[in-house]
């Protein structure tokens, strides 16, 4: 293993986020709280808990969540995007670096971004609301898991990606309606039995309603089905991804 | 296997490229750099050089053939292969946010070489761009960036220097500190290979040259041959009265009478001991054949690159 090229990809992802901490952290904190102020106090107050939690509590998973997709995708999609779209990938395939490498380093560094996005909004959220977390263990190992896996996706989309349009147009056009339509800010058990029925459809259901339960013992979905749906994106993200590296797909070709 | 006697330390054998739209960027090269020279690619726009050293570096898949690097097979010992190589590409391509001194440490990094920072504070010493080592890319000229994209290259310490067109768009002076850098590095004992398509530095920098054109290698010489080309002088005589064939006695200098007969050629080697010029002169004056004006021209090595192009079909 080539790991000082690791470390060399992973600490220039890192000192970029770092380099644009108003775009990287400070904006999804303010986007955060502001869902705390319009939904969790205005719209919250007026609503009767769910499932015993609080309106304001029940969210906050959601919304984790949601940073913690979008995030993780533009994060590895960029990463890779951007070295193609300027032509400095040259080096990268260049260098004597396996695809193993390659990943390790820029998905570690997409998802570790996100994970500390992650853990700060829920540090913002504690001061809007009570926060009692139930199952801290499997709470990381959603979060982590999470974000590995969509920061896999959006490494996959960075790859795919010809133009900046494309760029933002899987997290645009299906990531963000899937989430919010996934559970963020209601329990799917309140929604007319079709409806129900299709959400199912939805991953993001599991994710959300997985980590949920991290936090309140309580889900839409078993915690099982929850973390197998979950395993079962990352798997299908690698089967991807290690097509891509065997083909060249728009990388060596 | 890696080989210290061979003398080649790169060969490519039956490499062919052919693009997924059908395109045949190469047809069936082979080539063998040799240890320690300077080798010049040349060829016009879309010849295929920049997809033959991509192949050799890495960049792009080859369709079929095999290239080694110092023994090393690119496909099967990929790493100890690209380790020894470093590649400055055609265009500036930088991370335009990033410090000099990050950049080219970040370029050591992904080769797996450890930490040195005298090492890179040399090369950007000895490439004039140490006092700009905390300066991000974004905020240099076109020609520190191509120095920039130079040390990234070098950083890694490789034995083989691809250099694809380097001096495209830059200055006379920092063409000229290019070539000493080169040369330096030859010195060193790193193999370099250039493309270009500026003849002119291949007359300047190269022990050996090679031709592409349309994915083919239609000549590899070494430099003293091609000199030998270059060598080559014509000598025009503007005649006083037409002819209207060049008389038998002068067959042996093979000379050429233009269609309207009031112009002779003869073609002849400069750098022979006697090239026989004192001697056409006395041979015509004496056959009564008079000139009103003469003049010489030099074969240059780019007429000689366009015929060659011209002869394929």
């Amino acid at each position: 293993m080539n790991w000082r090229a690791v470390w060399a990809i992973y600490r220039v992802e890192m000192a970029r986020a770092f380099r644009t901490v108003l775009q990287s952290i400070v904006s999804p904190v303010i986007s955060t709280s502001l869902y705390f102020v319009v939904f969790g106090s205005a719209i919250g107050s007026r609503i009767t808990e769910i499932d015993g939690i609080s309106y304001g509590a029940f969210i906050v998973p959601g919304l984790i969540m949601l940073s913690l997709l979008t995030q993780s995708i533009s994060n590895a999609s960029f990463a890779i995007y951007f070295p193609k779209f300027v032509g400095s990938i040259y080096e990268l395939l260049s260098a004597p670096v396996s695809y193993l490498e390659i990943v390790i380093a820029y998905v570690g560094g997409a998802a570790t971004k996100s994970i500390i996005l992650g853990l700060i909004i829920l540090a913002t959220a504690s001061l809007f609301v009570p926060l009692h977390i139930q199952h801290p263990f499997w709470m990381l190992a959603f979060l982590v898991l999470t974000a590995v896996t969509f920061s896999l996706f959006g490494f996959i989309i960075g790859i795919w990606a010809k133009s900046f349009e494309q760029l933002q147009l899987v997290p645009l056009l299906i990531i963000t309606p899937l989430t919010f339509l996934g559970g963020s800010f209601y329990s799917i058990n309140m929604l007319p039995e079709v409806w129900r029925t299709v959400t199912l459809f939805n991953p993001v259901v599991y994710l959300i309603s997985g980590f949920r339960w991290s936090f309140y013992g309580k889900s839409d979905v078993s915690v099982g089905v929850s973390l197998g749906m979950t395993v079962v994106f990352l798997a299908i993200c690698i089967a991807i991804v290690a097509w891509i590296f065997r083909t060249g797909y728009r990388l060596r070709n | 296997m890696s080989s210290t006697i061979s003398p080649s330390i790169i060969a490519i054998s039956g490499v062919t490229k052919t693009y997924a739209t059908g395109f045949k960027a190469l047809k069936e090269i082979n080539l063998d750099i040799e240890r320690g020279e300077i080798f010049a690619l040349l060829g016009p726009n879309g010849a295929g050089k920049t997809t033959l050293i991509s192949i050799v570096c890495g960049i792009v898949n080859r369709s079929s053939g095999t290239v080694t690097v110092d023994g090393h097979d690119i496909g099967k010992d990929y790493r100890a292969a690209r380790s020894l190589i470093g590649l400055v590409p055609q265009e500036l391509t930088i991370d335009a946010f990033e410090t000099v001194w990050t950049t080219v440490n970040y370029s050591r990094g992904l080769f797996g070489k450890a930490p040195n920072p005298g090492f890179v504070e040399k090369v950007l010493r000895d490439l004039s761009l140490w006092d700009k080592k905390d300066a991000k890319a974004i905020t240099l000229s076109g020609g520190m960036k191509r120095r920039l994209m130079i040390a990234k290259a070098l950083s890694h310490e490789p034995r083989v220097l691809f250099l694809d067109e380097p001096t495209a768009g830059v200055d006379v002076e920092l063409r000229q500190d290019m070539w000493a850098m080169v040369r330096r590095l030859r010195d060193d004992g790193v193999t370099i290979i250039l493309t270009t398509h500026y003849i002119e530095e291949a007359e300047a920098m190269a022990d050996r040259v090679g031709v592409i054109n349309k994915g083919e290698i239609i000549l590899v010489e070494g430099k003293a041959e091609l000199m030998h080309k270059l060598g080559r002088k014509r000598l025009l005589l503007e005649l006083r009265t037409p002819l209207t064939a060049v008389p038998d006695a002068f067959s042996r200098y093979k000379l050429e009478l233009s269609p309207d007969g009031t112009q002779l050629t003869y073609t002849y080697d400069n750098q022979s001991e006697r090239p026989g010029v004192a001697s056409l002169l006395r041979e015509l004056e004496a056959a009564c054949i008079q000139f009103r004006d003469m003049d010489t021209q030099n074969s240059s090595l780019e007429e000689i690159f366009v015929n060659l192009l011209r002869q394929e079909p």
